[in-house]
C-alpha cells in the first residue's frame, strides 16, 4: 500500500526510547496497542489491566476484576470494549469507558494465555493451556463458547484472528490455521513449542516464533518456509514477536534483554535494541507507525524512530 | 489352766465317741489339716483312751491374714522346683492346683512317682542337677510304661471320651468340680449343693419334608362376599379359619377402640377425606370397590383352583419344577403382568416366544411353555429356556410395576462399544521433525483437514458457512471401537503425494549415470513378485544349497542399491524426510500384527504380496512395518553380521526375499530375528526404490533410524569414514550377502554363528 506513494520512505526502526512507564502492577505480562495505536493496555500480575496513553505516559483507567494475573488483553475495533484473559481461567469482556466487567466467560480448564477479538468484536477467541481455543459469543448471553477448537495436543500459546481465519500456535509445536471460509484446518508442524504467531499485515505469511530461538516466516497457503530469523534467545519464556508496521522487519523479544529486528526479506539482523537487563517479556508494534512498546519487569518502554519528534507537543 | 501350744482354747471336752468312718461318697476333705496331722494319730490311739479323760479342744489354726504381696492370680503358687525338676517327670506340672489329686490319679502314675528317688539320680555322670534325667537306655521297654488310656474314665456315663462335646463336658465338669475341689481358698467355703445347671432344650425337630422357603399367602380382606374364599384359602394353608368376627387389636383404629371402650367419639375435624364426600359419592365408591374386590376375589379363586389342580402329584419328574413356578406365577401376580417389559429384547425371537408364553400362562394353560418353545430346539435348550422364562416371569412381573414408574428408557445408547474419534489425525511428528531439521517446510510439515466451523461462528465472522448442509462441528469424526489400542494410534493416509518429484530426481542425480541407465530392478522385483510360487520354490531350493552361488546381475544390482542407499543416506536425507511425508509412523498393521490375531495378518500380507502394483503400495507398507518391527528386534545381530565384510558371493536376492516373506507367513511375526532381520532390510530397499518409481513416498521412521544405525556401524568398524566409496558398497553388499546367507539356511543359526566367529 505504500508503494504507490511517489517517494516511499525508507523503513525506520524504533530505537529511540521515548518513555518508560512504571506500570505499578508488578510484572507486566503483556503490552498491547489498541486498534489505532493511540493507547495501550498492560496486563499486570497484580490482577489488573491498565489502559495507558503511551505517548503521553498517562494512565487512563485501571480494570480490576480478574482473580489472578492477567496474561493477555485485546481491544475491540471500535475501542468500546476490551477483553482479557488470565490465570483465573476466565475471559473477561470489559467496557472501556465504565471499566466494568461486561461478561465473564468461564469454561477454560487452565489459565488463558491469549485472547483476541474477531474483526467485529462479536467473538472473543481465547487460547488456554488446556489446549483449547474457545470462541465466546459476545452477542448472546449463552455461557458456553460457540465452538471449542480442541485439535491442539498441548497448550495454546498464541491466537491471532483475521477476517476469516484463526491462527493458533501451540506448545505441541504446531501452528494451526482454521480457515472459516474454506472450512479447512491447516496444521503446520514446526517442532519446537510455539510461543507466538502472527499474520503478516498483507495476510500472506505467518510469523512463528518457537522455543528453539528461531522465528520462521511461513507461507500461509503452502506452509513453506520463507525465512528464518535467529540470533535472539528464546528458550524458556513465552515471548512475543511481530512484524513492523510495513512488514519490512521482523521483531522479536529476547531473553537477553534486547529486541531484535531482522530484515524480513534478507533475514539479516538489522538491529538488536538493548532494552534492559532482564527478559523482554512482551512487545507491541504500532499498527501504522514505527513505534514499539516493550515490557520488561514492571515497566513498559515506548520506542520511536530516531527522527521522531513529538508533533503533539503535549506532555 | 492356761494355754498350751498345740491346744485349743476353751473348756476341756471329753473325747467324742468314735467317729464313723466317713462314707467315701460323702467324704469331705479337710482343707486346713496337714496330711500327717494329729487327727490320724488320734484316731489310732482312740482305742485305749479312758472314759474320764478330758482333752483340750482342738487347736484352731487361725485365719492367715498374710497380705498378698505378689502379682499372681489368686491361689497361684508358681512352680514348685521340687516337683518341677526332680519329682515327677511324667507328670504334668499343674500350676493351678485346683485338682492335683485329680490329675495325678487320672494319670495313674502316682505309684511310679512314689518309688522314685528324689534328688540327683541318673544313669551316668554328667547329668546336671537342673537337667532332666535321661531315660534308662538299658531298661527294657514294657507296655506298662505307656498310658493305655488318655484319661481316666469319666465318672459318669461312658458316652464320650475326652473329646466329648463341650456342653456335655461342662455339664459333667460342673459336678466333678464340686466333688474334686481339693483346696479351697482361705475365707471361702465349699458350696453345699451344686448349682442348678441351665437346662438346654434341643431345637425342634424339623419335619422330613420341610422346605426352608416361606411363601406369603395372598391376603384377602375378609368381606361378606368372599368369606367362603377365605375359608378355602385358610384351609389350603393348613391354618384354622380365622374368625372374621373377631378382629385383632391391630385391626382396630383409635376411634374403633374408643367406641369399644364406650368413649364418645371426638367431635372435630374429620379424620378422612372420605367423610367430605357426599352420600351419593360414597355409595358410588363403595360399589366400585366392591366390584374390584369381587374381581380380585374371582381371580384368586381361579388361581387357587389352578393351584389345587396343579399341585397334585405329577408323574413326570421334570414337570415338578415346572409346576412349581407355574403355581407361583399363576398365583396372585398374574394380573399385573407387564406387557411392555422385554427381558429378552436382544433376541426378538426369544422375546416373541416369551410373550407367547406369558399369554399362555395368563390363560392358565399348563403347557404354556411347551407349546411356545421352538420345536427345533434341543432338549437342553428347551429346558434352559423354560427356566429362563419362568424366572423372568417371576422376577420381572413383580418388580416391574413398581420400578417402571421410576425409570425411563435410555435415550442414548451407552452400551455400544464404539466411540467417536477424529477421522483425520495429525500424523506422527517424527518424520516431520526431520523435515523441519532439513527446513523442508511445506507439504511435509503441513496437514490439511476438513474442518467444520460452527454456523454461528461463521455468522459472527461474516463468512458463509463452508458446509451449509452439514451439521458437523469441528473435525469429522468416525466411530471406532471404544477400548481399542487403535484409537490411540493414527491411521496413516494412503494417499499419494506427488510433491516429491523433484527430490526423487535429485536422488537420480546422486546415483550417477551408470546407475540410472540400468533397467531398474525394482521393476523386476515387482515382476518377480507377481510371479507365482514357482520362483519362490526355486529360490527356496537354491538358497538351501549352503553357500550361495554367484549371480552377476543381482550383485551389480545390489551394489547399486547399496550405493544408492548410502548416498541417499548421507546426502539426501531430505529425500527420506520428504518421503516420510505421510503415513510413516508404524502403521496400524504393525500394531495389528502385535495385537490382532495372526491369521488375518497372514492372509492380508500374502494377498498383498501377490497383489498387483496398486496393491503393492499397501503390501509394501505392511512389509515395511514388519521389517522395521523385526529390525528392532535384531539390530544387534545385524550389526554383528554387518561388521565383518566377507567376500562372499551374493545370494540370489529376490528369491530369498520371497523366501523370507514365505517364512514370515509361515511362522508369523515371531520368527527368530537372526534370520529375518536382514531380509527385512533387503526387502525394504527394493520397496523403497519402487516407491520412488511410483512417486510414492513411503518410508518409516524406523527404517530411517535403521539406516542411520547402519551408517554408524560402518563408521565404527573398518570402513571408517569411507561410506561412499566402493568399499562401503562392498561391505554393504557383503552384509547383504551375509544376511542372505543367514536367511538361506533356515535352521542355520548353529552353523551360521561359527561362521561368523571364524570370520572374526
Amino acid at each position: 500500500m505504500a508503494f504507490p506513494e511517489p517517494k516511499p520512505r525508507g523503513p525506520e526502526l524504533p530505537q529511540k526510547r521515548l518513555k518508560t512507564l512504571d506500570c505499578g502492577q508488578r510484572a507486566v505480562r503483556a503490552v498491547r496497542f489498541n486498534v489505532d495505536g493511540n493507547y495501550c493496555l498492560t496486563c499486570g500480575s497484580d490482577k489488573t489491566l491498565k489502559l495507558w496513553s503511551p505517548l503521553r505516559g498517562t494512565l487512563l483507567r485501571t480494570y480490576s476484576g480478574h482473580g489472578y494475573e492477567v496474561l493477555d488483553a485485546a481491544g475491540s475495533f471500535d475501542n468500546s470494549s476490551l477483553c482479557s484473559g488470565g490465570g483465573d481461567k476466565a475471559v473477561v469482556l470489559w467496557d472501556v469507558a465504565s471499566g466494568q466487567v461486561v461478561r465473564k466467560f468461564r469454561g477454560h480448564a487452565g489459565k488463558v494465555n491469549t485472547v483476541q477479538f474477531n474483526e467485529e468484536a462479536t467473538v472473543i477467541l481465547s487460547g488456554s493451556i488446556d489446549s483449547t481455543i474457545r470462541c465466546w459469543d459476545c452477542r448472546s448471553r449463552r455461557p458456553e463458547p460457540i465452538q471449542k477448537l480442541d485439535e491442539a495436543k498441548d497448550g495454546i500459546s498464541s491466537v491471532k484472528v483475521s477476517d476469516h481465519e484463526v491462527l493458533a500456535g501451540s506448545v505441541d509445536g504446531r501452528v494451526r490455521r482454521y480457515d472459516l471460509r474454506m472450512g479447512h484446518l491447516f496444521s503446520d508442524y514446526v517442532g519446537s513449542p510455539i510461543t507466538c504467531t502472527c499474520f503478516s499485515r498483507d495476510g500472506q505469511c505467518t510469523l512463528v516464533s518457537s522455543l528453539d530461538s528461531t522465528l520462521r516466516l511461513l507461507d500461509k497457503d503452502t506452509g513453506e518456509l520463507l525465512g528464518e530469523y535467529t540470533g535472539h534467545k528464546n528458550q524458556e519464556y513465552k515471548l512475543d514477536c511481530c512484524l513492523s508496521e510495513r512488514d519490512t522487519h521482523v521483531v522479536s523479544c529476547s531473553e537477553d534483554g534486547k529486541v531484535f529486528f531482522w530484515d524480513l526479506v534478507e533475514g539479516a539482523l538489522a538491529l538488536a535494541l538493548p532494552v534492559g537487563p532482564s527478559v523482554v517479556q512482551s512487545l507491541a508494534y504500532h499498527p501504522t507507525e514505527p513505534c514499539l512498546l516493550t515490557a520488561m519487569g514492571g515497566s513498559i518502554q515506548c520506542w520511536r524512530e530516531e527522527t521522531y519528534k513529538a508533533e503533539d507537543g503535549t506532555g | 489352766m492356761g494355754w498350751k501350744e498345740g491346744q485349743g482354747i476353751g473348756p476341756r471336752v471329753k473325747r467324742r465317741p468314735r467317729r464313723q468312718k466317713p462314707d467315701p461318697g460323702v467324704k469331705i476333705y479337710g482343707c486346713a489339716l496337714p496330711p500327717g496331722g494329729s487327727e490320724g494319730s488320734e484316731d489310732e490311739d482312740d482305742d485305749y483312751l479312758p472314759e474320764n479323760v478330758t482333752f483340750a479342744p482342738k487347736d484352731v489354726t487361725p485365719v492367715d491374714f498374710t497380705p498378698k504381696d505378689n502379682v499372681h492370680g489368686l491361689a497361684y503358687k508358681g512352680l514348685d522346683p521340687h516337683q518341677a525338676l526332680f519329682g515327677t517327670s511324667g507328670e504334668h506340672v499343674n500350676l493351678f492346683s485346683g485338682g492335683p489329686e485329680g490329675t495325678n490319679n487320672l494319670l495313674g502314675d502316682v505309684g511310679v512317682n512314689k518309688g522314685r528317688k528324689l534328688g540327683i539320680s541318673g544313669q551316668a555322670f554328667g547329668v546336671g542337677a537342673l537337667e532332666e534325667e535321661d531315660d534308662d537306655i538299658y531298661a527294657t521297654e514294657t507296655l506298662s510304661k505307656y498310658d493305655t488310656i488318655l484319661k481316666d474314665e469319666e465318672p459318669g456315663d461312658g458316652l464320650y471320651g475326652w473329646t466329648a462335646p463341650r456342653q456335655y463336658k461342662n455339664q459333667k465338669e460342673s459336678e466333678k468340680e464340686l466333688r474334686y475341689v481339693g483346696k479351697i481358698l482361705d475365707g471361702f467355703s465349699l458350696a453345699s449343693k451344686p448349682l442348678s445347671s441351665k437346662k438346654i432344650y434341643p431345637p425342634p425337630e424339623l419335619p422330613r419334608d420341610y422346605r426352608p422357603v416361606h411363601y406369603f399367602r395372598p391376603v384377602v380382606a375378609a368381606t361378606s362376599e368372599n368369606s367362603h374364599l377365605l375359608q378355602v384359602l385358610s384351609e389350603s394353608a393348613g391354618k384354622p379359619t380365622h374368625d372374621p368376627g373377631t378382629h385383632s387389636r391391630h385391626q382396630l383404629n383409635a376411634s374403633k377402640r374408643g367406641e369399644l371402650l364406650g368413649e364418645t367419639p371426638i367431635q372435630g375435624a374429620p379424620t378422612s377425606v372420605l367423610e367430605f364426600l357426599s352420600e351419593k359419592d360414597k355409595e358410588r365408591l363403595k360399589e366400585m370397590k366392591q366390584a374390584t374386590d369381587l374381581k380380585a376375589a374371582q381371580l384368586k379363586a381361579r388361581s387357587l383352583a389352578q393351584n389345587a389342580s396343579s399341585s397334585r402329584p405329577q408323574p413326570s419328574s421334570p414337570d415338578v419344577g415346572h409346576c412349581s413356578w407355574h403355581m407361583a406365577l399363576s398365583g396372585g401376580t398374574a394380573p399385573v403382568r407387564a406387557s411392555n417389559f422385554k427381558p429378552f429384547a436382544k433376541e426378538p425371537e426369544k422375546q416373541k416366544r416369551y410373550e407367547e408364553f406369558l399369554v399362555n400362562v395368563k390363560r392358565g394353560q399348563k403347557d404354556a411353555l411347551e407349546c411356545c418353545l421352538d420345536p427345533s430346539m434341543t432338549e437342553w435348550e428347551r429346558r434352559r429356556e423354560r427356566d429362563e422364562f419362568a424366572q423372568a416371569a417371576l422376577l420381572y412381573v413383580s418388580s416391574h410395576s413398581t420400578l417402571s414408574s421410576r425409570f425411563t428408557h435410555a435415550k442414548m445408547e451407552d452400551d455400544s462399544d464404539q466411540v467417536e474419534v477424529p477421522r483425520d489425525q495429525e500424523n506422527d511428528v517424527s518424520d516431520k521433525q526431520s523435515a523441519v531439521k532439513m527446513k523442508l517446510f511445506g507439504k511435509l510439515t503441513r496437514d490439511t483437514f476438513e474442518w467444520h466451523p460452527d454456523k454461528l461462528l461463521c455468522k459472527r465472522f461474516n463468512v458463509p458457512d463452508p458446509y451449509p448442509s452439514s451439521t458437523l462441528v469441528g473435525l469429522p469424526r468416525v466411530k471406532r471401537d471404544k477400548y481399542s489400542v487403535f484409537n490411540f494410534l493414527t491411521v496413516p493416509e494412503t494417499a499419494s503425494s506427488p510433491a516429491t518429484q523433484a527430490s526423487s530426481e535429485k536422488v537420480a542425480q546422486h546415483q550417477g549415470p551408470d546407475k540410472s541407465r540400468k533397467p531398474s530392478r525394482w521393476d523386476t522385483s515387482k515382476q518377480e513378485k507377481k510371479e507365482d510360487s514357482i520362483s519362490e520354490f526355486l529360490s527356496l531350493a537354491r538358497s538351501k544349497v549352503g553357500p550361495p552361488k554367484q549371480e552377476s546381475s543381482p550383485l551389480v544390482n545390489k551394489e547399486e542399491e547399496h550405493t544408492m542407499e548410502s548416498v541417499s543416506d548421507k546426502v539426501n536425507k531430505g529425500v527420506d524426510s520428504q518421503t516420510e511425508g505421510e503415513g510413516s509412523r508404524p502403521s496400524m498393521d504393525l500394531f495389528k500384527a502385535i495385537f490382532a490375531s495372526s491369521s488375518d495378518e497372514k492372509s492380508s500380507s500374502s494377498e498383498d504380496e501377490q497383489g498387483d502394483s496398486e496393491d503393492d503400495q499397501e503390501g509394501t507398507r505392511e512389509a515395511d512395518v514388519k521389517g522395521s518391527q523385526e529390525t528392532d528386534l535384531v539390530e544387534t545381530s545385524s550389526v554383528a553380521q554387518a561388521s565383518e565384510p566377507a567376500p562372499q558371493e551374493p545370494a540370489p536376492f529376490f528369491p530369498i526375499q520371497k523366501i523370507q516373506i514365505d517364512e514370515r507367513e509361515e511362522f508369523g511375526p515371531q520368527l527368530p530375528p537372526v534370520f529375518c532381520a536382514n531380509a527385512r532390510q533387503k526387502l525394504e530397499a527394493p520397496l523403497k526404490e519402487k516407491h520412488k518409481k511410483n512417486k510414492e513416498k513411503h518410508k518409516t521412521k524406523k527404517e530411517h533410524r535403521r539406516k542411520k544405525e547402519k551408517k554408524k556401524k560402518h563408521r565404527k568398524h573398518k570402513h571408517k569414514g569411507k561410506q561412499k566409496n566402493k568399499k562401503s558398497e562392498k561391505s554393504s553388499s557383503s552384509e547383504s550377502t551375509d544376511s542372505s546367507d543367514s536367511q538361506s539356511d533356515e535352521e542355520g543359526a548353529a552353523d551360521l554363528s561359527p561362521q561368523e566367529l571364524l570370520r572374526r
